[in-house]
């Protein structure tokens, strides 16, 4: 467990810093990736909600710190962030599937965008809004969907061996049970007729 | 799938998590954050010098990628960048003559007033980090109070004013960039000297500023805008008349009560990396 930690608090600090020092200042497309949404949902739906909620809580605060902006906001999102991954990681049947981190990370910059964008509006930020902001969150979301497995990837090969082994899902066998006793009878008399044959 | 005892727990932790972000956020908004904002500038400060050292590794890769965008920017520009050019020359055969005789009317005068910036006592700096969401123009620099940096002083780069410095640290500074929504800088135009407010044009738009005019003139697609600096002693400016601010690209509704005249800035604000503070703007010696 305490391996664990350690390698998500390092991921964390990693990505912070990357986040900040490099994929900030390099825009494509008029947008730049937000890795830290993508992070979280990655680190929420490989480790569960809890764990994802928590390490949103630290990424936010990182970025806000060493931003020097007001503390707690990024925070409060990615708490919502990393809690929602972990919810899909506990209803989805198989998280090891493409899509699930593709629309997971999707979803995650979406409700990362909106939601900072009221509560920028709720702390009275007078920024006049334009076609230009909706481009560029449109392009952040295109960017981090497509960053949205590598990150995942990287996620899941740096924590693989901290992972505690999950118990795999048992696929439900078909059973007789659901036959009527007509159906029964048939198979019963089906593989009666192949056996003497 | 969970016993409800693990079910309350999480919910607990979940609650807690959201509650520390309210009270942060509560503590920190607005002014300096009080308590909360120094803790926040102490941690800052400890982070400082591991995010210099990650901006200067990733350095080259960030050039790397830059170059490309770049030749492809470079390109779309070409044409642009020629008409721009012809139209300069021009220019710039009017500038020589009213130069000389600028020259010759500042003997005359006795003035001795040049705009070089060396009294202003500039500092170097490098931009090591930048604010990832739209919502906040502001990068930091790798100087702070230690350097003489203090808030409110003009910051600016090889092309044209970049912003203000916001907060410091004792090794590093936020500068808030003139597209910001905070942002507003005294300016006018060098043609006409139509004064005005350049003004972000919308959050998170770093191509663009707008100029609220505040007197009359004609103003023209083309026109350079520079800062206007103090124009009355008691209230002084935080900018030095005639710092380069950007060019008119268009002027929309021109002469109504509604028109809107955009800039493009001369800085390439997505892009910062040296840029320069002046410390000593009102020339105080302070």
């Amino acid at each position: 467990m305490k391996a664990l930690a350690a390698r998500v608090v390092a991921f964390g600090v990693v990505i912070g810093i990357v986040q900040i020092t490099f994929v900030s200042q390099f825009p494509i497309a008029g947008g730049t990736a937000d890795l830290a949404p993508l992070a979280v949902m990655s680190i929420g739906l490989l480790c569960g909600g809890l764990v994802g909620a928590s390490f949103g809580f630290g990424l936010g605060l990182f970025l806000d710190v060493s931003l020097l902006q007001t503390l707690g906001v990024t925070s409060l999102i990615l708490v919502g962030v990393g809690w929602f991954a972990g919810r899909v990681r506990d209803s989805a049947a198989d998280t090891e599937e493409a899509l699930v981190p593709l629309l997971a990370g999707a979803a995650a910059t979406v409700t990362m965008s909106v939601a900072y964008s009221i509560i920028q509006f709720l702390l009275d930020v007078s920024a006049p809004v334009s076609g230009v902001l909706l481009r560029q969150l449109l392009a952040t979301l295109i960017l981090n969907t497509l960053l949205a497995l590598p990150v995942h990837a990287i996620a899941r090969r740096w924590l693989s061996k901290s992972l505690p082994q999950e118990p795999k899902r048992r696929r439900r066998q078909p059973t007789s049970a659901a036959l009527s006793p007509l159906q029964q009878g048939l198979r019963a008399q089906g593989t009666r007729r192949t056996s003497l044959s | 799938m969970y016993d409800s005892k693990t079910v309350r727990r999480r919910r607990v932790v979940l609650g807690l998590l959201v509650a520390c972000s309210l009270i942060l956020l509560t503590a920190s908004f607005g002014g300096d954050g009080g308590a909360v904002g120094s803790v926040q500038r102490g941690f800052s400060e400890v982070l400082n010098p591991v995010q210099e050292g990650a901006s200067r590794a990733l350095k080259p890769i960030r050039d790397l990628f830059g170059w490309f965008g770049d030749t492809l920017s470079a390109k779309g520009k070409l044409a642009d960048v020629t008409a721009e050019r012809d139209r300069l020359r021009k220019e710039v055969l009017r500038y020589q003559d009213a130069q000389s005789e600028n020259q010759l009317l500042r003997k005359q005068l006795n003035l001795n007033q040049s705009l070089g910036l060396d009294q202003y006592r500039p500092i170097g700096a490098r931009v090591f980090a930048q604010s990832s969401t739209v919502w906040y123009a502001t990068v930091k620099i790798d100087k702070g109070s230690s350097n003489g940096l203090r808030a409110g002083m003009p910051v600016i780069d090889e092309d044209g004013l970049v912003g203000t410095v916001s907060q410091t640290t004792s090794s590093a500074a936020v500068v808030t960039l003139i597209t910001d929504h905070t942002s507003g800088v005294s300016a006018r135009t060098t043609t006409g000297r139509v004064p005005g407010v350049v003004k972000p044009s919308s959050a998170g738009n770093p191509g663009s500023l707008l100029l609220a005019l505040t007197g009359a003139g004609r103003i023209q697609p083309g026109d350079r805008v520079v800062t206007r600096g103090t124009i009355e002693s008691r209230y002084p400016s935080l900018f030095p008349e005639g710092l380069p601010i950007g060019q008119v690209t268009a002027v929309e509704d021109p002469g109504s009560d509604t028109q809107e005249v955009r800039v493009r800035p001369f800085a390439d604000l997505r892009r910062l990396e040296d840029v320069q503070v002046l410390t000593n703007v009102r020339g105080d010696g302070s």
